[in-house]
């Protein structure tokens, strides 16, 4: 009987190189270079099923594959986690504050505009995507938050932030809502939502190096200027006028405004969709400053489509994002899928006349600053964030500023 | 069950079946374990169905291993990992001579175990314990090599003031492997070059068909690849520079040129990145993974070294780490016995209250009481984060008060206990209910003929008992809600946060503290994040030793 479990051996041994071939022959087949070139896009869920058909199309107008997969969370980290073990994709869509870490982590490579092609965008597009003195990735669109106001409740759009409490307040007493306005703070403070306020009161958070790169070396935070500018905004939280509360958040300040409770929200494009559900009448302005202070900057934010420095194909890629991305048809389509800004000014033109709040908002950020794509921005969020949610709650502003600024001069290297 | 007494039974429940042209001589039979049935005891007809179906079985598991083993052994032999190669096959054919010789008949039984846990828990423990004594995290992922490729290709930058070109990719021979050149049209001049690795010439135009856009579309002794041939050789295309008399032209994708260079260069000899434009030189600190230059700035670009104990130092002395620990430590003590406590002690409560007899509709209140079990945690983590909200939630409205819950730190920290009571209970009700019922009647029985109170009775019987069976699953709670990162990530991410360090809260655990130190700022640090996490495992494992220990003395008592 041993020399027929040999046998036996011997048959499993056979249905192992049975099964061998077979799951092997696809592998070497892909390893080995194919009549036609294969692109893989990444991209979020939303953005994935609008860029599918454009996809699909420059796939075929090329004789190419092109795949697009929808990464539905942590698309930054999941990128860079992929690329260095070289399974990532060709081209990855995502925002410009991403740039300064994935450029350390080598996961994105420089691409080439010519001339004509950046005179398409508007100015702070590029410098959204420049990082180093160099461009890193195309922009499709611009998001900025700008002051939303429901014209029922508020006819005139406030010019300084004096203005939209007094009015706040007097539709409180009214008791025409409950709330002076809604700008979304949480227990743990966003430095996003508040920075309009924080620049309007004198703040920076990093200074510029002579060739217009950010130095983090020269930190904003717990500087005179911020302390200044945290000290007006403690006027406006719970302990002064109460038009910032930490009992909004991101999860209800937008319900608040559509459920009529406030005549101001801050917010940006993405809010439009429920406040148009809501069916409240409304008004885009710029997000006021500070009566005698300094303009307030909204931080703008910039989609971009960047070239994988590990991907597989990369002049398919470039040859993607450098000519087809920058056509306004695909600018416009990604519009439709979700409304912000094109940051094409071909493909804005285009879709301006149809959609009257495009113009607002990029009126309310035509004065803000890009998010600041360098690694160390990374330090500010957290620190920065919770000192203004406890100023806000009535800490004392010097020493609060001051632990933040220690934290984050702590974390940057 | 002991591995002991699996042996035991083993071989007798599950003879290893025997392929079926064995049924002839006696003789050939091999020394099968001592104590096996012999095989002609089973009838004929259930013989054979055993035999086949346990060959079936093994043909199909041992098909499966193999299907494995190649799937897996294809990306080794592409990546060359010989040593990991060598370890697959080793298991295979070790798994294969296992589970077809009749030999070694424990080992059947405990080697798939043995697998299982080398693959899911020594080596995630082992993997996380290298981490640690590395710098790996953002800015510090890959290794030198890589750093270097990404800053010099980082650095390519257009030639100022100099030309677009439009670019043709041809080749000299056949499309998918012939020697590939660039045809490059010059918009200005309309004149056409032939560029390869060696440099440019000038084609003569008659050569050549041009359309309107500057492109190539046919040349005398060229094959012109479409874009679908061209992007199959894509690596080629991208690494071929043509060199110019002061430059290189580089392809940007497959329809341009510039004339680009590389603005920093590495240079082995001095181990340093020297910038071409600004003379700016960056030195290699090898120790920490990162170029740096005189004045302290360094490249983003660094690489991963091993860095030794400076993490485990990082964790024993850094002030923002060190500082808040023991203070942290205590809370996250305090958290894992308070939510152990409160949802065992509400949960034994209604279990008792449910045993009772002369209680009706049991069934009806069991299902109402292990709802908050049965909703998905997470969204009933933010519901009662909503629900604590000073002006709009509805913990305030209803008992008209004005708490800010989650902005003081006893009435977060209360918040979040209550949170984990809520969530928690059922499962010590469910658990309960089953120790309850294993307890025999007649001890209470006896225990009321002596004369106990309904007090004694819990306290000298019922709760003795109840511990017995349930200490294990409260030592399991434990060391679960020691590092229930949800359930505070979720409701108050650690906050409130005192207004003089933002670094950490009054409800964080050690988990969420370590969460936040190694992905909130300065990107991940994941080689600091395992220092941490092992030192949270050697507290939770000690914790869980001692009681584990204490729960042994237990059960002897009673």
């Amino acid at each position: 009987m041993r020399i027929r479990t040999a046998g036996v051996v011997a048959a499993f041994a056979l249905a192992l190189a049975a099964s061998g071939c077979g799951g092997g022959k696809p592998a070497p087949a892909s390893s080995t270079p194919q009549a036609t070139g294969k692109l893989v896009i990444w991209a979020d869920d939303k953005r994935a099923a609008v860029l599918k058909p454009f996809a699909d199309k420059f796939g075929k107008d090329n004789g190419v594959t092109v795949t697009v997969q929808a990464i539905s969370k942590d698309q930054q980290t999941t990128f860079v986690t992929a690329s260095q073990q070289g399974s990532g994709p060709d081209v990855m869509v995502g925002a410009h504050d991403w740039i300064g870490n994935l450029v350390q982590n080598g996961a994105i490579d420089p691409v080439q505009l010519t001339d004509a092609q950046k005179g398409g965008f508007p100015e702070v597009a590029l410098k959204a995507v420049t990082f180093n003195g160099q461009l890193y990735g195309v922009p499709y669109a611009l998001e900025n938050i700008a002051l939303i106001r429901n014209t029922d409740l508020a006819p005139n759009a406030p010019a300084t932030i004096e203005d939209l409490v007094a009015a706040g307040k007097a539709l409180k007493t009214a008791g025409r809502a409950t709330e002076i306005m809604a700008l979304q703070t949480g227990q743990n403070g966003d430095v996003y939502h508040l920075y309009p306020l924080y620049t309007s009161g004198g703040g920076y958070l990093f200074g510029a190096k002579p060739n217009g790169d950010l130095d983090p070396k020269d930190l904003g935070v717990g500087k005179p200027g911020s302390i200044a500018a945290l000290t007006k905004i403690q006027a406006l939280g719970e302990k002064g006028d109460g038009a910032l509360k930490r009992s909004i958040g991101g999860d209800n300040s937008i319900a608040t405004f559509t459920s009529k409770k406030t005549a101001f929200l801050v917010s940006g494009p993405w809010a439009i969709t429920d406040i148009k559900k809501a069916g409240i009448k409304y008004d885009i302005t710029p997000v006021p400053g500070f009566a005698g202070g300094q303009t307030a900057q909204p931080f703008v934010g910039v989609q971009s489509f960047f070239v994988a420095a590990k991907g597989k194909n990369k002049a398919l890629a470039q040859e993607f994002v450098t000519n087809y991305v920058t056509s306004p048809d695909l600018a416009v389509a990604l519009y439709q899928a979700e409304p912000r800004p094109p940051a094409l000014v071909a493909a804005l033109e285009r879709v301006r006349a149809s959609d009257p709040d495009l113009a607002k908002f990029l009126e309310a950020g035509s004065k803000g600053q890009p998010m600041p794509a360098i690694p160390e921005m990374a330090t500010i969020w957290d620190p920065l964030g919770k000192a203004e949610a406890a100023i806000i709650g009535g800490a004392n502003v010097q020493t609060t500023v001051d632990a933040a600024a220690k934290a984050i001069s702590g974390q940057i290297k | 069950m002991s591995a002991e007494r699996l042996h035991e039974v083993g071989p007798a429940q599950q003879a290893p079946p025997v392929p079926p042209t064995s049924r002839a001589p006696i003789d050939s039979r091999p020394p099968g374990p001592p104590g096996r049935p012999p095989e002609d005891l089973l009838g004929p007809p259930a013989a054979w169905r055993d035999r086949i179906s346990g060959l079936v079985t093994r043909v199909i598991l041992l098909g499966l291993v193999a299907a494995i083993a190649v799937w897996a052994a294809f990306p080794l032999i592409e990546a060359e990992a010989w040593v990991g190669l060598g370890v697959l096959v080793a298991t295979t054919v070790g798994l294969f001579y296992l589970y077809l010789t009749r030999r070694h008949v424990p080992a059947k039984y405990l080697v798939p175990g043995t697998l299982f846990l080398i693959a899911f828990q020594i080596l995630p423990v082992l993997y996380t314990a290298s981490t640690a004594f590395s710098n790996f995290g953002d800015g510090h992922r890959g290794s030198k090599q890589d750093a270097i490729v990404a800053i010099q290709s980082s650095s390519v930058v257009q030639v100022p003031g100099s030309a677009e070109y439009v670019l043709t990719i041809a080749s000299t021979g056949d499309p998918s492997t012939g020697p590939l050149v660039f045809l490059i049209t010059d918009p200005a001049t309309g004149q056409i070059s032939v560029g390869d690795g060696s440099g440019l010439e000038v084609l003569d135009a008659a050569d050549a068909t041009v359309n309107a856009a500057g492109k190539v579309t046919a040349a005398r002794g060229y094959t012109i690849l479409n874009i679908g041939q061209a992007s199959a050789r894509s690596t080629e295309i991208t690494s071929l520079t043509v060199p110019t008399a002061a430059r290189a032209i580089r392809s940007n994708g497959l329809s341009r040129a510039y004339e680009g260079q590389a603005t920093r260069r590495y240079d082995a000899g001095c181990d340093c990145v020297t910038d071409t434009t600004s003379n700016h030189v960056w030195t290699a600190a090898n120790s920490d993974g990162s170029f740096v230059d005189s004045e302290g700035g360094r490249l983003p670009q660094g690489w991963r070294v091993n860095v030794g104990f400076r993490n485990f130092a990082t964790v024993l002395t850094d002030p923002n780490v060190a500082g808040p620990f023991l203070g942290t430590f205590l809370w996250n003590l305090a958290f894992a016995v308070g939510s152990v406590f409160v949802t065992f002690a509400l949960g034994v409560a209604i279990a008792l209250a449910l045993n009772s007899e002369r209680l009706r509709g049991k069934a009806a209140y069991r299902i109402l009481l292990v709802l908050p079990y049965a909703m998905p945690s997470f969204a009933m983590l933010l519901v009662w984060r909503d629900m604590f909200n000073t002006d709009f939630g509805l913990i305030n409205k209803l008992f008209g008060l004005d708490v800010d819950w989650l902005g003081g730190p006893w009435s977060a920290r209360f918040a979040v206990i209550l949170v984990q009571l809520w969530l928690g209970y059922p499962y010590m009700f469910l658990v309960a209910t089953g120790a309850l019922q294993a307890i025999p009647k007649e001890m209470n029985e006896a225990a009321e003929v002596d004369g106990a109170s309904p007090w004694q009775r819990f306290r000298q019987v019922t709760l003795p008992l109840l511990l017995v069976a349930l200490s294990p699953l409260l030592i399991a709670s434990f060391a679960f809600n020691f590092n229930n990162f949800n359930a505070i990530y979720l409701t108050t991410e650690g906050g409130p946060f005192p207004a003089d360090n933002p670094s950490v809260g009054a409800t964080d655990l050690l988990i969420t503290y370590t969460y936040r130190i190694a992905f909130g700022a300065a990107g991940a640090q994941y080689g600091l994040a395992a220092a941490i996490s092992i030192f949270i495992f050697i507290i939770v494992a000690t914790i869980s030793a001692v009681s584990f220990r204490r729960t042994r003395a237990l059960e002897e008592v009673y």
